[in-house]
């Protein structure tokens, strides 16, 4: 604890941007479950178009990360600012800040198996998302080359009508990443894209979501070291629900503390 | 518009279903006002009334299918629309008896003179408009489905829990209707009508006149299911059944969607109980009862979920069933053949009536596959 608040300096340092600068803005956020802190007073900031890689061992706050800002778990104390500052994510619930412009890809691959790919895409695409607008207006009418081109980019044009079920793990995951796109999100949150994938689909998704990082920021937690290297952003380790280190992959991975809680020695 | 996004509003069982019933509508009240009694092709007057009592079953699976099927919204409270519809529907029918009545009292039905009441209670007033009934028919479910629903829903309350409120909602109605002082009739309900819109009720006329209405909204409920289902708005509904969370992270308020189909639901329930209550002649309690409900969701079960075809043939089918065994002699077994069809089902057919044909081509497929397996595995 006091060797990770000795090392908070340096990872503001790192962090230096201003808030209008900022995509997402997380300042002392704190979540405790029955007493176990799952964050512990963590600070975060993603900028414009910017990539980031989020590290750390099991239960060290990742997933209870993107929850917060998600909108599905209300943090004790803190603040959570999205676009520049001006929205604040502890006033909107799940379906506004979706609307607003954050997408979430879970862990484990969760496309809706009934449905065909193309309705996955379409089910994701922007748009009014009223159940009225929905019978009579816009989703009913959004047109294949939408989704066409949403699957283009995650190379399943050919299996628009399958089942989304019938899908392998890598082609769901990818799915995923299309439904992501088509929501058209400013920030994607991506839970570890690449469990359970062959190295040649690690490297094209490394190569997608690059691709995608060009016109949006991205935060990926990831296990995968290799996949964080392929990657080539600025990584933050979290531990205990807050972040001990903060920078480049190679200064992060060389880090004593780092390699004590995580990386192993 | 792309095929992938739309599927047909109706596709080839559709066309099946809606020729069905509209050959019945044609045949069932020829062949009942045409024919003499004497021919072997006549339909009798207590048949009408069995398929029209059957085919009102069908509407209201059709209805519980349309949001336990779509959108995993398991209500085990439908009985209770189908009977504040049936009720609505019996009071107009009380009012148009009138002075025909036994106590031969203008104004007042007879089992208020009996219980000494001087003047209509307030919520009795309108309902000797035939419109105004209509219109309560399917205001007063859908608007007990819109409170239920978005407090149920608002709070999140899914699954088991939400089967188990709907429960004693329709219990709670039951005890309510069996009081005297609530102005329904208390126990014996509502009953002995005399006419509809000036139409005689017990003429075979009326009787084939009300088959073919139940026919009519049977197909035209179909047909608002089947617009529902196949638009975005149902792709929607089953990305809600299958992954409420995953749907709500697109941005999407689910409490929203549920409760529009739930009130839908819910209208169509009503409606059906409405045309019930001519046909059979009576609404009393006994139709809130839990295990009317539950019955009704093993009807969708037996003919297949998610199909709204399947939700008609199992309601016809276990209803028929259900008139041949409890006219003979394993009636008082009645409810042991019912559970053990929903067991078998369930274990053999997961897919109903509905899902058997792809379930029987399964296993022929399986045997032809695997000739060599059976003497193996006979040894």
């Amino acid at each position: 604890m006091s060797l990770a608040l000795a090392l908070e300096p340096k990872a503001l340092e790192a962090n230096n941007i201003p808030i209008t600068n900022s995509v997402l803005y997380l300042d002392g956020v704190s979540v405790s479950f029955d007493g176990f802190k799952a964050l512990n007073n963590l600070s975060l900031m993603i900028g414009e178009a910017e990539m980031r890689a989020v590290i750390g061992p099991n239960g060290a706050g990742k997933t209870t990360m993107m929850d917060v800002i998600t909108g599905k778990t209300r943090p004790d104390t803190g603040t959570a600012l999205y676009d520049r500052g001006r929205r604040d994510l502890l006033q909107m619930d799940v379906a506004q800040i979706a609307d607003a412009g954050i997408g979430r890809k879970f862990q484990k691959p969760s496309v809706f198996e009934s449905q065909t790919v193309g309705d996955n895409i379409l089910l994701a695409l922007k748009g009014p998302r009223g159940a009225f607008s929905s019978i009579f207006g816009a989703r009913g009418r959004m047109l294949r080359n939408q989704i066409a081109e949403v699957l283009e980019r995650v190379s399943l044009a050919d299996a628009v009508s399958k089942p989304a079920g019938g899908l392998s793990h890598g082609q769901k995951q990818w799915l995923e990443i299309g439904m992501l796109l088509a929501q058209d999100p400013k920030l994607l949150l991506v839970d570890e894209p690449v469990a359970g994938m062959t190295d040649a689909e690690t490297e094209a998704t490394a190569d997608l979501l690059k691709d995608i990082a060009k016109t949006r920021s991205v935060v990926v937690v990831e296990h995968d070291m290799t996949f964080v290297r392929a990657l080539g952003v600025k990584v933050t380790c979290l531990h205990e629900g807050s972040v001990l280190a903060e920078g480049a992959l190679g200064e992060v991975s060389s880090n004593p503390r780092v390699i004590e809680v995580y990386l192993g020695r | 518009m792309s095929r992938f996004v739309n599927t047909p509003l109706v596709d080839r069982p559709g066309r099946y279903f809606l020729a069905v019933l509209a050959a019945v509508a044609i045949l069932a009240p020829a062949l009942n006002l045409l024919l003499p009694a004497s021919s072997p092709l006549h339909v009798p007057g207590q048949g009408v009334e069995l398929l029209g009592k059957y085919l009102c079953y069908a509407l209201l699976a059709l209805a519980i299918d349309l949001a336990w099927g779509y959108c995993g919204i398991l209500s085990l409270g439908h009985g209770a629309f189908f009977a504040l519809g049936g009720y609505a529907m019996g009071m107009y029918l009380m009012r148009q008896i009138g002075a025909r009545g036994v106590y031969a009292n203008p104004l007042l039905p007879d089992f208020m003179v009996f219980l000494n009441w001087k003047q209509l209670p307030w919520f009795w007033h309108g309902f000797d408009s035939f419109a105004f009934a209509a219109l309560m028919v399917v205001a007063v479910p859908g608007l007990l489905a819109f409170v239920f629903g978005a407090l149920a829903f608002r709070s999140r309350v899914t699954g088991v829990y939400f089967s188990i409120i709907t429960q004693a909602m329709t219990y709670a109605l039951m005890l309510a209707f069996f009081r005297n002082d609530m102005g329904f009739g208390g126990n014996n309900g509502l009953t002995d009508f005399k006419d509809i819109v000036g139409l005689p009720l017990q003429s075979p006329g009326t009787r084939a006149g009300l088959l073919v209405a139940i026919i009519a909204a049977l197909a035209g409920s179909y047909l608002v299911s089947r617009a529902l289902v196949t638009s975005a708005y149902g792709k929607v509904l089953a990305a809600i059944r299958d992954a409420e969370a995953r749907t709500s992270f697109l941005g999407f308020r689910t409490e929203n969607f549920k409760l529009l189909v739930f009130v839908v639901s819910a209208i169509m329930a009503g409606i059906a109980g409405a045309l019930y209550v001519p046909i059979v002649g009576i609404i009393n309690p006994s139709e809130f009862r839990p295990e009317a409900s539950i019955e009704a969701v093993v009807w969708v079960a037996v003919g297949g979920r998610g199909t709204l075809i399947g939700a008609v043939l199992g309601a016809v089918g276990v209803n028929y069933l259900k008139t041949v065994v409890t006219t003979g002699m394993l009636a008082p077994y009645w409810l042991f053949v019912l559970g053990g069809l929903f067991i078998a089902v369930t274990l053999a057919l997961p897919g109903g009536l509905m899902g058997s044909g792809a379930a029987i081509r399964n296993l022929i497929g399986r045997l032809q596959n695997r000739p060599a397996a059976l003497p193996e595995a006979a040894e």
